[in-house]
Parts: C-alpha cells; sequence; structure tokens
C-alpha cells in the first residue's frame, strides 16, 4: 500500500496512543527494574534463616506459611469451585432459577474488596466460630476470595470440551457421571489448572484479607506426634502466621527493615513472574490442544 | 449406580449453592454487626459527621467517605485515558513483535501484588512528590491517585482490549472505505462500537481504586480529617479499617465494621451498576 500523507489529527491520535502505551510500558519497567535493582542485593542469607527474629527479619517462616496458605485454601476452593462449574455446565437443565442466582452470587463474590473479605473472615471465622486469629481462619477467608475464579475458570474449560465427546460417551452407553469424570474433565483439565494458577497468585498477593485473619506473628506451625493423626495434623493450623505479603508490609510499615522489605518484594515479584509464566505456557498447551484436533 | 448418580448431582449442586451462602453469610455478618452501630451513633452523625475522635466516642466517617472518592476518581482521571489508549494501541496499532511483550508486561502488572504497589510508592513516589512541591511529607492525595492510578491500568486496558477486538472488522473497513485514514477510522467508527465496553472498564477500575487498602495505606498519610487539598494527606474507608481494627474495641471497633459496610455498599452499588450495562451491552 502506498502511504498517503496523513492529516493533522490522524497524527495527534497516533502519537497519544503510542505515548500511553510507553507510558505503561514504562511504569512495568520502572516498577519492576527499581525492585529488582534495588531488591537483589537484600537478599541476603539472613533473610532466609530458618527462624524469624527481629534482628534478622527472616522471610523463611513467611515463605513457609504463604505454602501451607496456598495449599490449605485450595483444598478448601479447588473442589467446591470445580464440582458447582461442573453442576452449571453439565447437569443444570436450561432456565433453572439456581444458575442465575449463582451466577450472581458469584460475580458479586468477585467485585468485594479484600478488607470486605478480612472483616468478614475476622467476624465469621476467628470471632463467631472461635477459631482465634489462625492460618485456618485465613485459609478459609481466602478460599470464599477465590471461588469465583476457580468457578468461572472451569466453567470455561468445561464449555470449551466438544458436545461430541458428550454425545459419543452417552452412545457408548456411559452414564452422566462417568462422561464427566472420564471424558469431560481430563480434557477440560488445562483450563482448570490455569485458573487454579491464577488463584495461586491471588493467594499470594493478598494481604488485607489476611491481618485480621490469620494474624501478623511470624511463626511455622508446629507438628507434634501425639497418637490423633487427624487432631495432630489440623490442631497446629489454628496457631497466627503471616504470609510472604503480610510479612513485608509489616517490615515496611514498622520502618526498621526496610531492606527485608526490599528482599521480600524482590521474591513476592519473582513468584508472580514465575506464576503468570506457568500459566500463559498452560494456556498454550491448551490452544496447540485445540488445534490437534 | 443410580444411587451413586443421584448422590454426586447432589454433591455437585451442593458444592454450586456455596457462592450463595458466602454471600449470605457475608451479607449477614456484616450487615448484622454494622447496622445496629450506625443506629446506635445515629446514621446522619454517623455518615455525615466530619469528626472522627473515637478516643471522645465521636465517629464521623465523611472525611473517610469523601477521601475515598476523591482518591479514586483521581486514579481514573490518571489511569483511564492512559488505559484506554493503550488498549487502542494494543487492539489496533501495535506490530505483532511488540505484542507479545506489551501482553505479558500488562499481565505482570495485574499480578503484582498491592503491597508492592505500596512499597513500590512509598520508596520512589513519596520522595518523588515531596521533592516536587517541596513537601514536608509527600504522603498526599496525588501521591495515593498516582499509585492507584498504575494499579487499575492493567484492569482498564484488559477489559477495553478485548471489547475493541469485540467490534466487528466491517466497522473500521467501512471507515477506511469511506476515505478515513487508519487513526481516523479506529476512533470515529470502531471507538463509538464499543462504548459499553470502555465504561464497564472504567467501572471496574473504580471498583478495583475505592476497594484498594494496602497500597493506599503505605502512601496516603492517613489523616482522619477532611481531605484538605491535592497536597495535603487523607484515610480512605478500607486504611481507616486496617489501621484502627489492631486496637480498637466496644463502640469504636464496631464502628470500623459499620465503615466496612458503608463500603461494601458502594461496592455494591458499583457492581450493581457493571451488571445492569453488561446486560444492555448483551441485549
Amino acid at each position: 500500500m502506498k502511504r498517503m500523507k496523513k492529516d493533522t489529527l490522524s497524527l495527534i491520535l497516533r502519537a497519544a496512543v503510542t505515548l500511553s502505551a510507553i507510558m505503561t510500558a514504562g511504569v512495568v519497567i520502572l516498577l519492576v527494574g527499581y525492585i529488582l535493582i534495588k531488591g537483589i542485593p537484600c537478599l541476603t542469607p539472613d533473610l532466609f534463616a530458618w527462624k524469624y527474629t527481629s534482628e534478622n527479619g527472616s522471610l523463611m517462616s513467611s515463605l513457609i506459611n504463604t505454602v501451607i496458605m496456598i495449599i490449605l485454601a485450595l483444598i478448601i476452593a479447588g473442589p467446591i469451585g470445580i464440582f458447582s462449574a461442573i453442576y452449571l455446565v453439565e447437569y443444570a437443565k436450561r432456565g433453572n432459577k439456581v444458575v442465575g442466582v449463582v451466577r450472581m452470587t458469584a460475580e458479586m463474590l468477585s467485585g468485594i474488596p479484600s478488607i470486605v473479605y478480612g472483616l468478614f473472615g475476622y467476624l465469621f471465622f476467628v470471632k463467631a466460630l472461635g477459631w482465634s486469629y489462625s492460618i485456618m481462619a485465613g485459609a478459609f477467608t481466602l478460599a470464599i476470595m477465590v471461588l469465583p475464579l476457580i468457578m468461572r475458570t472451569t466453567e470455561e474449560a468445561l464449555k470449551a470440551v466438544p458436545d461430541s465427546y458428550r454425545e459419543g460417551s452417552f452412545g457408548l452407553g456411559a452414564g452422566r457421571l462417568r462422561t464427566v469424570f472420564r471424558i469431560i474433565l481430563p480434557s477440560a483439565v488445562p483450563g482448570i489448572l490455569a485458573g487454579i494458577i491464577l488463584a495461586i497468585g491471588r493467594i499470594v498477593g493478598e494481604t488485607a484479607a489476611l491481618i485480621y485473619t490469620a494474624g501478623t506473628v511470624a511463626e511455622v506451625p508446629v507438628w507434634k506426634w501425639t497418637g490423633h493423626p487427624l487432631r495432630d495434623l489440623i490442631a497446629p493450623l489454628f496457631s497466627s502466621g503471616s504470609t510472604l505479603s503480610v510479612h513485608m508490609y509489616r517490615m515496611s510499615s514498622e520502618g526498621l527493615h526496610i531492606n527485608t522489605a526490599y528482599g521480600t518484594a524482590v521474591v513476592l515479584l519473582v513468584i508472580v513472574i514465575v506464576i503468570n509464566a506457568l500459566s500463559s505456557f498452560v494456556a498454550k498447551k491448551l490452544s496447540k490442544a485445540d488445534g490437534g484436533q | 449406580m443410580k444411587i451413586r448418580e443421584l448422590l454426586m448431582h447432589g454433591v455437585f449442586f451442593i458444592a454450586a449453592c456455596a457462592s450463595i451462602l458466602s454471600v449470605a453469610l457475608i451479607c449477614l455478618f456484616l450487615f448484622a454487626n454494622g447496622i445496629p452501630t450506625i443506629g446506635e451513633i445515629g446514621p446522619l452523625k454517623f455518615l455525615l459527621g466530619t469528626e472522627w475522635r473515637p478516643g471522645n466516642n465521636i465517629f464521623g466517617i465523611l472525611p473517610m467517605i469523601l477521601s475515598s472518592i476523591y482518591v479514586t476518581a483521581g486514579a481514573i482521571i490518571v489511569g483511564v485515558p492512559v488505559g484506554i489508549l493503550t488498549a487502542i494501541y494494543m487492539a489496533r496499532f501495535c506490530p505483532p513483535r511488540i505484542y507479545k511483550i506489551m501482553k505479558p508486561a500488562v499481565e505482570l502488572l495485574a499480578g503484582i501484588p498491592s503491597v508492592v504497589y505500596g512499597f513500590f510508592g512509598l520508596v520512589v513516589l513519596v520522595p518523588l512528590i515531596r521533592n516536587i512541591f517541596n513537601l514536608v511529607d509527600g504522603q498526599t492525595m496525588l501521591t495515593a491517585s498516582l499509585l492507584l492510578g498504575m494499579m487499575i491500568l492493567p484492569t482498564i486496558i484488559n477489559v477495553s482490549e478485548s471489547s475493541i477486538r469485540a467490534v466487528p472488522q466491517s466497522y473500521y473497513e467501512g471507515g477506511l472505505a469511506l476515505g478515513a485514514s487508519h487513526e481516523r477510522s479506529v476512533f470515529f467508527a470502531v471507538l463509538p462500537g464499543c462504548k459499553s465496553g470502555i465504561l464497564s472498564a472504567v467501572i471496574l477500575g473504580v471498583g478495583r481504586a475505592i476497594g484498594e487498602t494496602m497500597a493506599v495505606i503505605m502512601v496516603a498519610g492517613n489523616q482522619p480529617r477532611m481531605p484538605k487539598g491535592l497536597l495535603a494527606g487523607l484515610r480512605t474507608m478500607t486504611s481507616n479499617i486496617v489501621i484502627e481494627m489492631g486496637y480498637a474495641a466496644d463502640l469504636h471497633r464496631q464502628a470500623l465494621i459499620a465503615t466496612g459496610v458503608v463500603l461494601f455498599v458502594f461496592i455494591l452499588l458499583i457492581n450493581l451498576s457493571f451488571s445492569a450495562l453488561k446486560r444492555r451491552a448483551d441485549a
């Protein structure tokens, strides 16, 4: 195509969008670059010391708590989210009243800010159920928070499974349940996984919902064997424990451990980058699988 | 066999009801704790009171309500134009090579935890604002608005971009065929076709900005008084809750929960307008 001479307005518009894109890119580069350049020198062995003291400001216990929090919240929200998506897509009949209400409430849940979740978790799990500040209370609060995310991504993954799979399975005499678990879920796994990875990202980054549910104590739960397997496993989870983000907030607001805050910021940033890379990798797998059919 | 089918059907149904139950519980616990407190303090005194002095049992949250609105408005002024124009760039101007870098960068921006944003604001923006305007303290409404503007960028960009992409290609081609340049076709033929999509991006941005807590606490100064302009500190509803919840007791604590209820009502209204808009766009 021959290049025409552009009028002034077109040039201005082009300049405006280009400038904005450069600004957005600038924000990303500034933010990530600044944290990495200032933060990487702060990654001292002290920061990863096994036990937290007010001298070393170690993030190790918070890192372990973050992993525990992710596992617990996903154990709670994962099955519920996936099952409810299965109900919405595979079981509910057209015009089912419940479906509309479920969709509406899920949409509401995804719009609620984290501090409101924090207040609710404090009122319900910490006070009404008497769990006190505990990892368990935090995990349940976060589970409600990531539930709509897991539901929505699973729903989309299930809808993307071609109807011919279902028809084929029914045609061979399989029941609805067997069709769901043997045919539909396996082919929806990448989509569901991408949603779960996103949920992990939200759990890692959450602060406001955790301060008044899981508390800010930088200690890891201690498991002891007393002969009651279930109680031994669960009881330590009713102790307070801060995750990485909460730890970082505490360190930067106390002002004594600005280096710890820098170091923790780097660790959080690296986790977020890994999570994003992982979810786009899974998504690419997904689109390749689609292309292969 | 039949029993197992029925049983699992029931299990799936119960799982589906979990989100209904969650919303019901959240509403019940917040309202049951907040409404009586608002009644006890007096609805007008609580919502329109200009003073917050928990020590003297004076609980007026008008300063926090206004602060939340101001900071959100500031974030919209900062974030929306840049966000929408970036979305236009990504959807219609960007060479594929640059898009491959831009898209993950925006996703990264969306994934960065709010405390990291807050920390960045604290160590970069706060000193910057302090030096530019020669202030004693760089923790101001301007700082908070700038930071929140950055934070809502990914929301605005992602939602706007997908709505721009959803406009039929024929709109753009029609513009070109009538002799308009690429830029004019995009701005005057494609953009009007996705007005409601872009509006819902803005509403989602508003929801994100008004509910943001940690980042705002770290850069806004948090003085519980009526907002005094761009270059003075202020305290939003969200910060008020986090800052004082740790040591509050009795009526003070109840008043903080009631602050949460007011915030919750704000969010419900925003969500309601969002879904109303979406329904209109679908129809």
